[in-house]
């Protein structure tokens, strides 16, 4: 037992790297879509290494709540100078843990709803929409109160609010709309519910092997089929009641707070070395000034009537109750 | 060729007693040095248990097991002055013969150049001339006890036990290999422990015999003694004189 | 000199094998203590747990695992016997390669897989609704999450029958034929008794693999009734970040396992009631015309269930742009490292397990009365429990354990192959008990008496009979290894990029296309390494 402790730690010390967030370095954690050679990690680094002269190493995780979890687990040991990726579903609770640092700055930035927060900075937004399949299903609801009680017969595939994003993204969407009679809801719509999903690439991968004429995604999805696939025939349905806004953020650690460089990197985030990446590989609307246009396919999408947004704060306090009155509709 | 340590010693089971889930066993006995003591005894008696007490294989419940005098009932198999030939699986399957016979010199299988003359010796000796690098299964069934008896021979030990070693061959086999048996106890002077269901078998070639019934032996002495009128009375009864 | 070697043996099997359950317990007691000692922050979360939600929860997950396994071991019993009784079925070996591939399939994959066909949209879909009258509404729901189990279990379970019918020895057959028994009574007589003391071990592993099902069963289980206890762990480690809550449900998962496993033990017969992998060369079995018919049907049946998702798979991945796929950078990168690991985690489980079988067998062999003592217990049944600890548990509790000793991420790759190696060791455990123990029947005295023992009785004695069995054992692991996800999936590690990690990300960016080639190559992959063993086991047939 003592030997394989010992092999372990062994190990640990061989592999253990030099300390990082040394002068000319900046530790950004972040989930992997964003760093994928598809996404906009590689360009970001390159844009801002060429700016600062220093040097950016990326670490990155599953998704915003691992990026979290980890963290916490880290506590103020972490290397992240920058965290990056997370939403505003999850700022109440980052900011909670006492790790992150109030920026100092007013950043210029261009949100639904405007945006005030000591401690995040926001790089880019979306909305939650219900995309359909036009092939399958020519006329799609034109509000959230039609997807509830429409015909039970033309399903949607949605995500789990216990394990994703965008399930929880539902969750507050409904919540927002219906208030205190969004168990009711739940439990009309469930009808349609053809099932629910762990996470956002099970359901889209039913939606996209054609098992629902619907899904729960982003009114962005189109634009990827339009400008990667060449095809419109995946669209966001307009809801009458507005859409839920998701913005992710970035924020500084206690620990890069002494780092020059991640103030430097928030600001260059909201600038066009970071903004013009955004649309085409995050599939989001950048949340800062852009050089380059949208592509125009970007011009064809949904453009909510109304924002729907719970603060973060009423999100952390509301969110057990509200999974648990989902859980009790769907249940029954 | 017969060195100090090759020469008989004495075999003695004192007050051993073990048990055998239901069955029960009593052991006070001793076997003469240098001599062929033929184990006879109805199926299920003990025959074998006692073989498996002095090779090490079964511990003694009670009492102790005495090689040469010194007590050995403590000790692992190997460390035993004592080499056994079971009824089969006397060959790994996946060595030849040369390397069979050469485990008896080294368990890791290094041998020196002695082992080497030492085991094609025995193999000489055993009628297996030219056949070393054959595999077990290249052998007749006579031919695979040969190289089991060839490697008791490298091995050099005082004791031979020998567990019903010849009971699957045919009669004019079994007689070579009695014989055999007989020759090389006699140059190398061996104390030998011979499990046998023929009692031709312990005429032909044992000084002694034991006869052993339910757990306990019940007659010893020298083996013309059992075959006369005046045999035990079970022993007579197991080999059908009255 | 002699002394030493035979006392030297005699406790060496034993030892490694105590080595090797103390790595296990490492493994899983450390990743326990880092989530518990984590937990007394707010031990709340622990008592919390047990509410009726947890109960609707857990029973939902014994309930669907009890039917899984049902349904995937009983039909198994037969199409095993119906392949053993005609070994010149046509691409008979073929197909138990086959049936190997499933194990290594990402969940996912497997379940879109399975909805290709009988899902709304499956290739069936249009029969089944002219059959039933009305839109085929898909298997969402119980049907679905039985039916991916099936594919995942029934083909493991047939291979694990089949290598048990297949240490019948060839005399019993040639009896059998020669006393004119038929179908029914060689069955009663001969198959079934081996059948049944495999049962119990077979019936076990299956159930265990189903209990800790997460992404099948929310996926094709149609709501949240649908949730098994991993999913509530998942759940309150991820989002909650709730350690008490979380190592109380793993805690009741393994308590309701144990208890389910006990009574399966019970089912079977004798002591030694375990199924296996094993290698044992095979003989002829005459069967009746009426009985080839039938037989033949079964095995078609059963093929046609569990390659027909994987035509699926291999259809979907084919539209992929593959000869792009196979020159990206980060395909290559990812196919190396998850080669690298799997190769890794094989060659540790197969050591482990080795250790294992060995001193089990060598304490079997101490051991006077019926009863097994604990020890014994634990390297052979015991060892299986770990897959019931759901590898994002290992992984938060090692990650929180370490955090403030080492760079966390440098660690990764060792916890990827250390877990893989451990959950696969039950499957490794099967493919080498019966082979070691009937070596030992075979060796044990012999060794003893010429005081063979240690690493030489392994290099010497042992190692030929045991290449084949530590090629299938090792090839399984590797199988599992390569489709895993494990730990990764929780903190992610740009340093660990596996094939299946790639899948997923590729999925998770609209990707679908990549991820069915990536699929597509995972499953030759395995294919490939299934070919391999069975071929290394050929040659070294001792």
């Amino acid at each position: 037992m003592r030997t394989m402790l010992l092999s372990f730690l062994s190990v640990a010390a061989l592999l253990a790297t030099a300390p990082a967030s040394a002068e000319g370095r900046l530790t950004i954690y972040t989930y992997d879509s964003f760093t994928a050679e598809w996404g906009p990690g590689p360009q970001v680094k390159k844009n801002f290494e060429a700016e600062c002269g220093c040097q950016v190493d990326f670490v990155s995780v599953a998704d915003g709540v691992a990026l979290l979890n980890r963290v916490k687990l880290e506590g103020v040991s972490t290397k992240a100078d920058i965290v990056l990726g997370l939403d505003t579903n999850l700022t109440a609770e980052a900011r909670a843990t006492g790790l992150f640092a109030a920026h100092g700055a007013t950043p210029q930035v261009n949100v639904p709803g405007g945006w005030n927060d000591d401690m995040f900075v926001p790089y880019d937004y979306g909305y939650f929409a219900v995309v359909y399949d036009t092939e399958k299903l020519p006329t799609p609801p034109a509000s959230l109160k039609e997807l509830v009680e429409g015909d039970a017969s033309r399903k949607i595939v949605i995500q789990d609010p216990r394990t994703s994003t965008p399930g929880l993204g539902l969750l507050l969407w409904v919540r927002s709309v219906y208030g205190d009679e969004a168990g009711a809801a739940w439990e009309k719509l469930k009808r349609r519910v053809l099932t629910v999903t762990p996470g956002w690439s099970e359901a889209y991968g039913l939606f996209t092997k054609g098992e629902a004429p619907m899904v729960l995604s982003y009114t962005t999805s189109p634009a990827y089929h339009m400008i990667a696939d060449k095809t419109g025939r995946y669209q966001a349905a307009a809801f009458a009641e507005g859409h839920y806004l998701q913005v992710e953020v970035a924020g500084i650690t206690v620990a890069g707070a002494k780092n020059p460089l991640a103030e430097k990197f928030l600001a260059f985030m909201t600038g066009p070395g970071f903004q013009d990446t955004v649309p085409e590989t995050q599939w989001m609307y950048p949340a800062g000034e852009t050089d380059t246009p949208l592509d125009p396919a970007f011009d064809k999408l949904v453009k909510p009537a109304k924002t729907l947004q719970f603060s973060p704060q009423e999100v952390a306090d509301n969110r057990k109750a509200w999974v648990d009155e989902w859980l009790a509709a769907m249940s029954r | 060729m017969t060195r100090p340590e090759a020469s008989g010693v004495e075999v003695r089971l004192d007050k051993v007693t073990f048990s055998y889930g239901e069955t029960a066993f009593a052991f006070d006995v001793a076997f003469r040095p240098g001599c062929i003591a033929a184990i006879m005894g109805p199926s299920g008696s003990g025959k074998s248990t006692l073989l498996n007490l002095v090779a090490g294989f079964e511990m003694p419940q009670t009492g102790r097991v005495l090689i040469g005098g010194r007590d050995v009932s403590g000790d692992p198999p190997a460390a035993r002055p004592v080499s056994m030939v079971f009824q089969e699986n006397n060959l790994f399957a996946h060595l030849s013969v040369e390397q069979n016979v050469g485990l008896g010199r080294s368990p890791s299988l290094r041998l020196s150049g002695g082992d080497r003359d030492a085991v094609a010796q025995a193999l000489e000796r055993t009628g297996l001339g030219g056949k070393g690098r054959r595999l077990p299964r290249e052998l007749s069934g006579g031919e695979r006890q040969r190289v089991a008896l060839a490697r008791v021979l490298v091995r050099e030990r005082p004791v031979l036990l020998l567990d019903e070693p010849f009971a699957s061959l045919g009669p004019a086999l079994r007689e070579d290999m009695l014989d055999l048996v007989a020759g090389l106890q006699a140059e190398r002077g061996m104390t030998v422990l011979f499990v046998t269901h023929q009692p031709e078998d312990a005429r032909r070639i044992a000084h002694d015999m034991t006869f052993i019934d339910a757990g306990k032996p019940v007659a010893s002495g020298p083996v013309g003694d059992f075959f006369g009128e005046a045999g035990p009375e079970a022993f007579r009864r197991y080999i059908g004189l009255s | 000199m002699a002394d030493r070697v035979a006392s030297a043996h005699r406790d060496a099997r034993v030892a490694a094998g105590i080595v090797a359950l103390a790595a296990i317990s490492l493994l899983i007691g450390g990743a326990f203590a880092g989530l518990a000692f984590e937990g007394l922050r707010d031990p709340s979360g622990a008592l919390a747990a047990f509410d009726p939600y947890m109960l609707r929860v857990a029973r939902f997950t014994l309930w669907q695992a009890l039917l899984s396994t049902l349904l995937s071991v009983v039909p198994a019993l037969f199409v095993a016997r119906a392949l053993v009784r005609h070994p010149h079925f046509p691409g008979r070996g073929l197909i138990l390669q086959l049936f190997a591939v499933p194990l290594a399939l990402p969940a996912l994959v497997a379940a879109l897989g399975v909805l290709a066909l009988y899902g709304r949209a499956g290739y069936f879909a249009g029969f089944l609704s002219t059959a039933g009258g009305e839109t085929w509404p898909g298997i969402y729901g119980l049907s679905g999450i039985l039916v991916a189990h099936v594919f995942f279990n029934l083909p493991l379970a047939t291979r694990l029958f089949v290598e048990a019918l297949q240490t019948v020895p060839s005399d019993q057959w040639r009896l059998a034929s020669q006393l004119g028994m038929g179908a029914r009574a060689g069955f009663r007589l001969i198959e079934w008794p081996v059948l049944r003391q495999a049962l119990p071990g077979v019936a076990g592993l299956v159930f265990m693999l189903c209990v800790t099902s997460f992404t099948i069963v929310l996926t094709l289980g149609g709501g949240p009734r649908a949730t098994t206890l991993e999913v509530a762990i998942y759940q309150a480690l991820r989002f909650d970040f709730d350690p008490a809550r979380a190592t109380a449900l793993t805690a009741l998962q393994i308590v309701l396992t144990l208890a389910i496993v006990f009574v399966l033990s019970r089912l079977g017969a004798g002591a030694a009631a375990e199924a296996n992998l094993s290698v044992a060369p095979r003989r002829f079995v005459s069967a009746g015309s009426g009985e080839t018919v039938l037989n033949a049907a079964l095995i078609v049946l059963a093929l046609l269930f569990v390659a027909g998702p994987m035509a699926a798979t291999v259809a979907a991945g084919l539209q992929a742009d593959l000869a792009r796929l196979v020159m990206e950078p980060a395909v290559q990168g990812a196919a190396l490292t998850s080669l690298v690991l799997a190769l890794l985690s094989a060659l540790l489980a197969a050591a482990l397990s080795m250790a294992l079988v060995m001193a089990r067998q060598a304490l079997a062999l101490r051991r006077a009365g019926t009863r097994r003592p604990l020890l014994e217990y634990l390297a052979d049944t015991g060892a299986g429990f770990v897959l019931v600890v759901p590898p994002i548990v290992v992984g938060a509790g090692w990650f929180i354990l370490l955090r403030h000793v080492a760079d966390v991420f440098a660690f990764a790759p060792v916890l990827v192959v250390t877990v893989n190696a451990v959950m696969a060791m039950p499957f490794a455990l099967r493919a080498l008990r019966p082979a070691y123990d009937a070596a030992s029947v075979r060796h044990e005295r012999l060794c003893a008496q010429l005081g063979i023992g240690g690493w030489t009785r392994f290099r010497l004695i042992d190692w030929p009979w045991l290449r084949r069995p530590l090629a299938t054992a090792a090839a399984f692991a590797m199988a599992l290894s390569l489709g895993d996800l494990g730990v990764i999936a929780l903190f992610g590690s740009d340093a660990v990029q596996t094939l299946p990690y790639l899948l997923l990300a590729r999925m998770g960016s609209y990707r679908t296309a990549d991820a069915a080639g990536l699929a597509l190559m995972l499953g030759l992959a395995c294919l490939a390494l299934m070919f391999l063993s069975a071929r290394l086991a050929k040659e070294a047939k001792p």
